[in-house]
């Protein structure tokens, strides 16, 4: 009996098989781990396939023995339980593990250890590594385009002012709170615009014009998303209570308007500001190419926001329109006191994931010429002096883009965490 | 009296306000294209295009018409979509599966792949593929075979192209398999409800999408040769593969950056399906005898698939929608070959415009409207 046990292990003979088991791993692992670090490799007396083929092998077998059900020990349960369940979960572990230690190595060494980050000039990139100095050069580009250097203090002076003003809501008194959907959705908005217009395009103030055709880089994403963000919002509101409203034309026409932006390519409707929209508008009536494309993002993105706002007056309980009914209010006073609050609560989730798509469609407009991130890239990209980085550039481009995405989606997640619990 | 006043007037309004902004914006229009002397009209689209398109499905020159070179960029549009939604259904449906799994590892690495694909722009990956990850790549006289027969090169990548020989016949035969298999599945599911007698379906299916065909290879006539792409010497540094399909890189591009940014999309969508099936279901199907297998197919997968199929839909006609983002690489796409050259040549904005915009709209109604139809089909019918 002992012999045909002999590759079953058991309860009886667990510290020879665990013992043996976890030694046959790391021997797998050290093979590995010395070949992607060191560049030894110790199996090479071994036939052909079989050198790459063995951690593997080895790695298995070893894992198969320590497969111990209940075997007592804490720490191997717990190992077995997460990672080593079946053979072919044991098989997806150690080809996730061998993978990671075989990258590992060629991108840390060309993202740190064998990179570039001094000098100013592409003549400082001799090593095999990643070019930092070109961010590092660049850096300003990609932050504020074209923008004139000495002005940038007057980009960063409009941001911290309009952020500040974002959270007076916070700090407001209580018996001013009742008006605080107002200063959002209306005094907010506009300040905020004064505030950009007057700091950033200047023009008074014995500030220096700046003409928007300069603006670019990562600010020019934030102006854009961040107007965009505000406007779409009250419109979405109106599409989306349209959309629920018993009076046919109006239901109609923002079912028209919302399948119809919805349908359609967010590139089209660039397009379609940028080159047919200039034909619909009074003659000599000039509109600056920004605003045409923070209108058009606008009008779009306020059609995602109209089916999310939709989504949250559809969850309210109908007993909610009875009760504000039956104590004799009308649409209005009923929308305002008492749907749209509850209902506009429950779509904060929504309304940040809309947010976060908005904020990764921005780079969008460097079709139409707008240099933000991704059309300052390209530009530096294509400059004789700095050929050959695109890599670089991209990444660059992807870690910061990511950072800001990955912090508002966890965001979303938390608010949509604290609302569920809430209700 | 009061009530016909409260339900006319702000309908009456909104008919007004419509037709003011349309009225003010086609009066505009006219008097633009009046100044500018042009006229509007769809003439255009059967004049000689004169431009060439550097990858098309169909045979195309710059002599062929504009509607031709419309047909050529939404062919292409469809490719890039059709390619990208095959791939990303299957990535999508591993890593979701994947996030469910009880292995640590499979499970986190499940989840730093979508956080990681999710939270870049589409945009920005179509450009790291194409810019930086595709000009790595070797040129053609370095390139190494992949399996043997396929060239992954700096120029696009190679495969060897099928050359048929009655290629209807083997159609044909393909054609009668499926019918066979609808019948023999009518037939089972009889015999199932009226006998209770089980026969292996599934099985039965395989063989006879395998056997019919091969039939036509033995006895139809039908034969297969493959072209395989063959290294050419252009002048003395340039080579070039001839023979065999040539995928461009714009294509490749596209296609990874599509298809790894959706299927993330699409693994939340397939975890949410299956999650959303309690356990109960599950106990319950076994505790009346259904085997594992049963259990999976018959109150399992019905149940996580009418949670998954809609919103993965959704995910489908975004993928459509974002491959028109090909443009900005050149991949000659609707929006490429349509809005871009085409409205570059004639001038007629607003004819192309809203022809490429009515386009997607129609493509997108399309599939909502068979979704509408669907999900009321799949409905749970309470009483």
């Amino acid at each position: 009996m002992q012999a045909i046990n002999f590759l079953k292990p058991n309860r009886d003979n667990i510290k020879n098989y665990s013992i043996i088991g976890s030694f046959l791993v790391l021997v797998s692992l050290i093979d590995v781990i010395s070949n992607a670090f060191l560049k030894i490799n110790l199996t090479s007396f071994l036939p052909g396939s079989l050198t790459t083929l063995f951690p593997l092998i080895l790695g298995l077998i070893g894992l198969n023995m320590m497969r111990i059900d209940y075997s007592g020990n804490q720490k191997l349960d717990f190992l077995n339980k997460n990672i080593n369940t079946n053979n072919f979960n044991a098989l997806l572990t150690l080809l996730i593990l061998f993978s990671i230690i075989k990258a590992l190595p060629q991108s840390l060494s060309w993202m740190i250890f064998d990179a570039t980050i001094s000098g100013d000039s592409k003549d400082a990139c001799t090593g095999t590594g990643a070019c930092w100095t070109y961010i590092k050069v660049w850096f300003r580009r990609f932050m504020y385009g074209m923008y004139p250097n000495e002005f940038h203090w007057r980009i960063n002076t409009a941001f911290i002012l309009v952020i500040a003003l974002g959270f007076v809501g916070y700090f407001m008194k209580e018996n001013l709170k009742k008006y605080l959907a107002l200063y959002y959705v209306i005094i907010y908005p506009v300040i905020a615009y004064l505030v950009i217009y007057y700091l950033i395009s200047g023009g008074s103030f014995g500030l220096q014009w700046v003409e928007t055709g300069a603006w670019g880089g990562l600010s020019l994403t934030f102006i854009v998303s961040f107007f965009c963000l505000i406007f779409c919002f009250p419109l979405g509101m109106i599409f989306a209570l349209g959309r629920r409203s018993n009076l046919p034309v109006i239901k109609y026409i923002s079912i028209c308007y919302i399948e119809f932006w919805r349908g359609v390519p967010l590139i089209t409707v660039l397009f379609m500001s940028s080159v047919m929209f200039p034909m619909f508008l009074p003659e000599d009536f000039f509109m600056d190419k920004l605003v045409r494309v923070i209108i058009a993002i606008t009008l779009f993105e306020a059609a995602y926001c109209a089916e999310v706002i939709r989504g949250g007056l559809q969850s309210l309980p109908r007993g909610q329109y009875d009760a504000a009914k039956s104590l004799g209010m009308g649409y209005w006073k009923m929308h305002i006191f008492v749907i749209l609050p509850q209902a506009l609560k429950l779509v904060i989730p929504g309304i940040a994931n809309t947010f976060l798509a908005l904020v990764k469609d921005t780079p969008l407009i460097f079709v139409v010429g707008l240099a933000e991130l991704a059309g300052m890239l390209a530009l530096a990209k294509t400059n004789p002096k700095w050929l050959g980085f695109a890599m670089e550039g991209y990444i660059f481009a992807s870690i910061v883009f990511w950072i800001i995405c990955y912090a508002m989606s966890k965001y979303s997640y938390n608010l949509e965490a604290k609302y569920k619990t809430e209700r | 009296m009061n009530n016909i006043i409260k339900r006319f007037i702000p309908q009456i309004l909104a008919i007004l306000f419509v037709v003011l902004i349309f009225g003010f914006l086609t009066l505009n229009a006219q008097t633009n294209m009046d100044n500018r002397g042009i006229d509007f009209g769809f003439g255009f689209l059967s004049q000689e295009s004169s431009f060439d398109v550097q990858f098309s499905l169909i045979e195309y020159s710059g002599s062929d018409s504009y509607a031709r070179a419309f047909l050529v960029g939404l062919l292409n549009t469809l490719l890039v979509s059709f390619i990208s939604i095959i791939i990303c259904t299957i990535l999508g449906v591993i890593i979701g599966v994947a996030r469910l799994s009880s292995n640590y590892l499979i499970k986190n690495s499940a989840a730093w792949y979508v956080e990681f694909f999710r939270n870049i722009p589409l945009l920005l990956q179509i450009f790291f593929w194409y810019y930086a990850a595709l000009r790595a790549l070797p040129m053609p006289e370095k390139a190494n075979a992949w399996f043997g027969v396929t060239y992954m090169t700096v120029k696009g990548y190679y495969i060897p192209a099928m050359v048929w020989e009655n290629l209807n016949v083997f159609l044909y035969c393909g054609f009668a398999a499926i019918i066979s298999i609808i019948v023999l599945r009518n037939y089972a599911n009889k015999l199932r409800d009226t006998q209770g007698k089980q026969i292996p379906v599934l099985f039965y299916s395989v063989a006879l999408l395998i056997v019919l065909p091969l039939l036509s290879f033995l006895f139809g006539g039908v034969s297969l040769e493959f072209e395989i792409p063959e290294l050419k010497k252009l002048s003395k540094i340039s080579y070039i593969y001839e023979g065999g399909i040539s995928l461009p890189p714009e294509l490749i591009a596209l296609v990874l950056a599509l298809s790894l940014y959706t299927s993330t999309f699409v693994a939340e969508c397939v975890r949410a399906g299956i999650e959303g099936v309690s356990k109960g279901q599950k106990e319950a199907a076994a505790s009346v005898g259904l085997t594992p297998n049963q259990v999976l197919k018959l109150v399992i997968m019905p149940q996580a698939l009418r949670i998954i199929i809609p919103p993965t839909t959704n995910q489908y006609l975004n993928l459509t929608k974002n491959s028109s983002l090909a443009a900005a690489i050149a991949y000659p796409d609707l929006v490429l070959v349509f809005a871009g050259t085409a409205l570059m040549q004639t001038g007629k904005a607003i004819e192309i415009v809203s022809i490429t915009m009515l386009t997607y709209l129609t493509i997108s109604l399309t599939i909502a409207a068979i979704m509408n139809w669907y999900n009321k089909k799949i409905e749970i019918k309470e009483k």
